[in-house]
């Protein structure tokens, strides 16, 4: 479904992306593991042409969209939860939502499906709607940046540390939901520094180390792995 | 208290002229966080195309041969309007499109087309092509023949240097470089002015009937400060009504939170920047409109200038990037200095503007209406 090869990223001089290949088959939770600035949100930000890499390509279903602007992105099918959640503080919940929905406003029944789709995923940020999302708990707007980026009805949902700065019982919960989501027919490519929990639900898993992919397996092994033990369960 | 009342009346007329500009400076300053200071140029353009509408393109009568001319200038003067607003909102968008978006984007080969036209502009006015259309039509349509070809041959001889230029061009975030800039359109359009429109001072006579309105205790309303009160408020509404509750809105309020997360979102940022200019580029149409159809001040090259500079000291005082802010800022603006100008101290009318700039920074930096808010990690 999606595919990465070779992808070069720079920022001025600095390299951080080292060509890296990575593939996400349909149906699938896959998730990249990796050190504080290893080169994850970079990746996030070149699939979805926030940057453009500086050589290397991005397939989305067999089809060339290294140079596709981000908005179009989201028309095709690929839309992210970012790092720090990036919810539209000075709007209130429901306008984040309506915000999600953007690309498909002619289609009201989409929206109003996808809405209460949402909603039912997470009951607790249906008691906030009228509030300002940046009244929120840091929990309740990682649902937030969550259901907005499900309203734009995604194939492919990439998530950017959704566990950041959120209480372990929270992370627990949310990442539950990212199951239901993903039997619900969202393929889910999964960037986590948090790799017990990511490992948990994922199918493969990646390991990315300054810029490079060091690892690649499935959830299985990985979590078996002595390095991965090491560096990133801290057993 | 009468005086009071009269000078507070004519201070929110004149206020309101302020908001409208400000509001400009204020929406794009909201989604690029740039102060374009081009902003008060397109007023003063939009004053020239009421001078022209009244003078040239439209059939205006003497309203004092014919009654039944009155009421036909005041539906010429609403088209005027409207075509000022048009006009002025096309140039926010050509202004952006051709002067910011390169910075952003980097430049593409429409860009070297756009600078072909308006590099054969001075030549086409040089030979006075077809700056005066009262030499007969032909001239004018061999004027813009010239013109258009210079502008075609040009913008193909500047497509290489172009490709040369986006091929090594590295787009840096600064806002310096986009102030720069901002600066530089305003000089442009200035500069432009004194060559499209001419250096004389114009003036535009009355065009729709004029009547005094006695209200409470003697103070006078004067019809034109009535309509400019109701016209600027009824924009007002209909801003408000775009950016609270439509689509296009809403986007552009995501976009000044956060433009990076409206991408992600699928919003189409440029189209949504040009859409905000313009939005702001007809606002200031309308302001720079009114002021020479209604108010009779003098229109000069130069006479966006200072009203430009006090607007954006209204955005700045109600808190950059806030709506009700740059309202609020352009009445007290508008107030302060219809009071000063009223008082024995009206030398400093204009100076009244930047001390209450002053103090209010000091007191509350983020202006009136801005907030600073904290983000949860």
């Amino acid at each position: 479904m999606l595919q990465l090869e070779n992808l070069e990223v720079y920022y001025g001089s600095i390299r951080a992306l080292n060509g890296i290949n990575i593939r996400v088959e349909l149906g699938e939770i896959v998730t990249m593991i990796g050190a504080n600035g290893a080169g994850k949100s970079t990746m996030i930000r070149a699939i979805s042409g926030l940057i453009r890499p500086r050589s290397g390509k991005v397939f989305f279903e067999n089809e060339d969209i290294t140079t596709v602007p981000p908005h179009q992105l989201v028309e095709m099918g690929i839309c992210q939860s970012p790092e720090g959640r990036r919810i539209f503080a000075n709007m209130t919940v429901r306008e984040n939502l309506e915000l999600g929905g953007y690309v498909h406003h002619r289609n009201k029944r989409q929206i109003r499906e996808d809405y209460d789709r949402v909603l039912s995923l997470f009951p607790r940020i249906k008691d906030r709607l009228n509030q300002s999302a940046g009244t929120l708990s840091g929990g309740e707007q990682q649902m937030l940046a969550i259901g907005r980026a499900l309203m734009s009805r995604p194939r492919l949902l990439m998530l950017d540390e959704p566990s950041l700065g959120l209480a372990p019982i929270m992370v627990r919960q949310i990442f539950d939901i990212l199951q239901d989501i993903n039997q619900q027919g969202v393929t889910i490519l999964l960037v986590e520094q948090n790799a017990w929990q990511a490992l948990r639900i994922a199918q493969r898993g990646y390991v990315l180390e300054t810029g490079s992919v060091v690892m690649e397996n499935d959830t299985q092994s990985l979590l078996a792995d002595e390095g991965v033990k090491n560096a990133y369960l801290g057993e | 208290m009468r005086i009071f009342i009269q000078q507070l009346i004519f201070g929110i007329q004149l206020g309101s002229l302020y908001a409208l500009i400000a509001l400009g400076y204020t929406m794009v300053y909201g989604v690029l966080s740039l102060i374009n200071f081009a902003h008060g140029d397109v007023y003063m353009v939009g004053a020239y195309i009421g001078f022209y509408a009244c003078t040239y393109w439209l059939p205006f009568q003497r309203i004092s041969a014919d009654p039944h001319a009155a009421v036909m200038n005041i539906v010429l003067a609403v088209v005027v309007l409207l075509l000022s607003m048009l006009m002025c909102g096309a140039l926010g968008v050509v202004i952006e499109r051709f002067a910011y978006r390169p910075l952003r984007n980097g430049l593409g080969i429409t860009d070297a087309h756009f600078w072909g036209f308006a590099l054969s502009l001075p030549v086409a006015f040089h030979f006075h092509l077809f700056h005066k259309v009262s030499d007969g039509a032909g001239r004018f349509l061999f004027g813009i023949m010239w013109f258009l070809l210079i502008g075609v041959i040009v913008g193909y001889a500047l497509r290489p240097v172009i490709r040369w230029i986006s091929l090594r061009t590295v787009l840096s975030p600064s806002r310096l470089n986009a102030l720069i800039t901002a600066i530089g359109v305003s000089l442009l359009l200035e500069n432009g002015g004194w060559l499209v429109f001419g250096p004389n001072p114009e003036f535009i006579g009355t065009m729709v009937p004029e009547k005094n309105f006695k209200i409470l205790g003697g103070v006078i309303i004067n019809s034109s400060q009535l309509a400019i009160l109701v016209i600027s408020l009824i924009l007002m509404l209909i801003l408000r009504h775009i950016v609270l509750h439509t689509r296009t809105g809403k986007a552009m309020r995501a976009i000044s939170h956060d433009i990076e997360a409206a991408k992600m979102m699928g919003i189409n940022t440029d189209k949504v920047i040009s859409v905000t200019f313009a939005i702001g580029g007809a606002l200031a149409g309308a302001g720079g409109m009114m002021v020479g159809v209604l108010t009779h001040v003098q229109i000069t090259p130069l006479f966006g200038l200072l009203p430009g500079i006090k607007a954006f000291v209204a955005a700045v005082i109600g808190g950059p990037g806030n709506i009700p802010g740059a309202v609020l800022g352009g009445i007290i603006m508008g107030v302060a200095e219809a009071f000063v100008g009223g008082s024995s101290f009206s030398t400093y009318r204009d100076a009244i503007a930047f001390t209450i700039l002053i103090i209010i920074l000091l007191v509350r930096p983020a202006g009136l209406l801005g907030r600073n808010v904290a983000e949860k990690v």
